[in-house]
């Protein structure tokens, strides 16, 4: 089996780990949407909700645990899309050269940079965690260790998916670009409606209908789900709207993301396939 | 003739509407060190591409170690070592990791590697900056590692895209040992450029390509010889007069109008031909202003067969430039 794939993901990590203050922005940024956005966001929603009539015999959430799984999801989504851009840089250096001069086939290069930037997206995906459990969030109430340990699986297998979707649309677009700025812009265009059209930072149910659809195809809302369901749990109420989540609803959300990651992929290896270096 | 390693059918490439290489053939010997000798622009860096497989081939036919680019790129990608015209080096990896990699990209064995990386940092003097980051590398050792980078799967065909560009004399002549070094152990070396003594000094034949064709093919003393044994260049008070006049004599084989003064081929050896020459012309009574004798270099025979000097940027690069930014310094 040919793992050259593996040689993309190691000099990937190698990039990852020795720019420090990139290395460091990346993991502390979450943490600081986490203390400042959530602690600000949460007292001011606990405060306008504490006068809704809680519903009977359904678990209370406060804001913080609420936006907290948005917080993982937003931060997977950003480094997500920024994950290709290292192929752009490779291709304006002439570096990428090498490596399409080189027997390693095309679609190996995908799996390197999707492989690379599932990883950070993990590591970040966990700071987070620990870090919103430290300042209050209050996930895996109630859990044995090993559903604890489920549940986090869970929770990466949801981010790993949604990741690998949108980094393979990242590996797409930067193959197909010529500058960074085009990239930036693209990314910025594209972050705006996925992240606010979600249920990141707040319920969709009170969305006008068509941007509850958006919400609807949006694959940011279904890692939200996803990720709060295995950290809160399937039934629970926050900010007076009750939430229910059943394993098929996961399951959905889950294949969801596949699906996403599929078509993604064979953009990527579409665009690969045109690309041409010299 | 040995087994030619490289064979290339009538190739073309276009870019739109602009023809890049329009329709060349020509074979490379196993062994041998085969220059493109051309000015900028003049198709090189695209029949490169072509034959590494980073261009799809449009048209023709190419051979490299015994595949065809176009059935079978991957094969070709694998018996070959590229080292381009440009610093493909990660300014935030080591030397090593730099070899790393490209082994790693091979499929190389680690012990294998591991070896490979010893053996080439040494070949290229590069021991001491194993573990340096390539930013911090002169022009000539980011060249180096270049080089020793594009040995490290031990290639049948090292492809050489302006091997040189940008590095000061004394660099360009030790890069030169290096090239000459590694073709002794058997690497069949194919390399592109725009100087002039680069392509005399260090390949056994030569193209010379220009507009994307192919003007001439053959060893450095071969296309010299085409322009005779010796070259002189005169100014007189009357270039009419004197063309007549030496019209006349067979020693003299072909007469080129410059603008100012003129070029004559001779057939003999100058030495002993100009007396003569000078002798004809004051017996017409002409005056000789300026005389020089030379033996015709590369420029001579390139400028004889384009019928022009290296063009636009080629051209202010004849002299190596030592005035130019290190190494495409990035």
């Amino acid at each position: 089996m040919n793992l050259g794939f593996l040689t993309i993901f190691w000099r990937d990590m190698i990039r990852f780990f020795r720019f420090k203050t990139l290395l460091i922005s990346s993991l502390v940024q979450p943490a600081l949407w986490m203390a400042f956005f959530g602690i600000a966001m949460s007292a001011n929603f606990n405060r306008l909700t504490s006068q809704i009539p809680p519903i009977p015999g359904v678990p209370i959430v406060d804001y913080l645990t609420y936006m907290a799984a948005g917080v993982i999801a937003m931060t997977t989504l950003f480094t997500s899309l920024f994950g290709g851009i290292v192929i752009l840089f490779d291709k304006n250096w002439g570096l990428l050269r090498e490596i399409f001069a080189s027997p390693l086939p095309r679609n190996h290069i995908i799996f390197g940079i999707a492989l690379s930037g599932m990883t950070k997206s993990f590591i970040q995906a966990i700071i987070i965690l620990v870090f919103a459990i430290i300042i209050g969030a209050r996930f895996f109430v109630g859990y044995t260790i090993p559903q604890t340990i489920l549940s986090i699986a869970g929770i990466l297998l949801f981010v790993g998916a949604f990741a690998l979707g949108f980094l393979f649309l990242s590996a797409a677009v930067s193959v197909s670009l010529e500058s960074p700025e085009g990239l930036y812009g693209i990314i910025t265009l594209l972050t705006m409606p996925i992240f606010f059209a979600s249920n990141a930072l707040y319920p969709v149910s009170a969305f006008p209908p068509f941007l509850q659809a958006i919400s609807l195809i949006n694959p940011l809302t279904y890692l939200v789900t996803g990720i709060r369901y295995f950290a809160i749990g399937g039934d629970f109420q926050a900010i007076g709207i009750h939430y229910t989540a059943t394993p098929g609803d996961i399951l959905f959300a889950f294949l969801f993301l596949v699906l996403f990651g599929v078509i993604m992929f064979a953009l990527a290896w579409w665009r690969f396939g045109k690309a041409s270096v010299t | 003739m040995r087994e030619p390693i490289i064979v290339v059918k009538d190739l073309y490439h276009r870019y739109g509407d602009f023809t890049a290489v329009d329709g060349i053939s020509f074979e490379v010997e196993e062994g041998e060190i085969f220059s493109f000798l051309g000015p900028n622009g003049a198709g090189k860096s695209t029949a490169i591409n072509v034959l590494i497989t980073l261009l799809k081939i449009q048209d023709g036919t190419a051979i490299v170690a015994g595949h065809d680019v176009a059935k079978d790129p991957q094969k070709v990608r694998e018996s070959i070592g590229v080292v381009f015209q440009e610093v493909t080096l990660d300014r935030d990896m080591t030397c090593r990791e730099i070899l790393e990699f490209h082994g790693r990209l091979y499929q190389m064995p680690l012990s294998e590697r591991k070896r490979r990386i010893d053996e080439l940092l040494s070949l290229v003097q590069l021991d001491s900056k194993r573990d340096v980051y390539t930013k911090h590398l002169s022009g000539g050792m980011k060249r180096r590692l270049e080089i020793a980078r594009g040995l490290m799967t031990r290639p049948k065909v090292l492809f050489l895209d302006e091997p040189t560009i940008g590095l000061d004399p004394q660099t360009r002549t030790r890069m030169w040992d290096y090239i000459r070094s590694v073709n002794e152990e058997g690497t069949t070396i194919f390399l592109t450029t725009h100087y002039m003594d680069e392509a005399d000094n260090l390949s056994k034949r030569i193209s010379i390509i220009d507009h994307g064709r192919i003007v001439t093919t053959g060893r450095s003393f071969e296309l010299k010889n085409t322009l005779g044994e010796d070259l002189v260049y005169m100014e007189t008070d009357d270039d009419v007069a004197a063309r007549t006049v030496l019209r006349e004599m067979p020693e003299v084989r072909e007469i080129q109008e410059k603008s100012r003064g003129i070029v004559l081929l001779l057939s003999g050896d100058g030495t002993k031909v100009l007396p003569l020459i000078m002798e004809h012309l004051s017996a017409g009574g002409i005056r000789i202003l300026v005389v020089n004798l030379k033996k015709p270099s590369m420029d001579d025979v390139f400028l004889h067969f384009t019928g022009r000097e290296l063009r636009d940027e080629g051209r202010k690069n004849i002299s190596p430039p030592t005035g130019r930014k290190g190494g495409g310094g990035r």
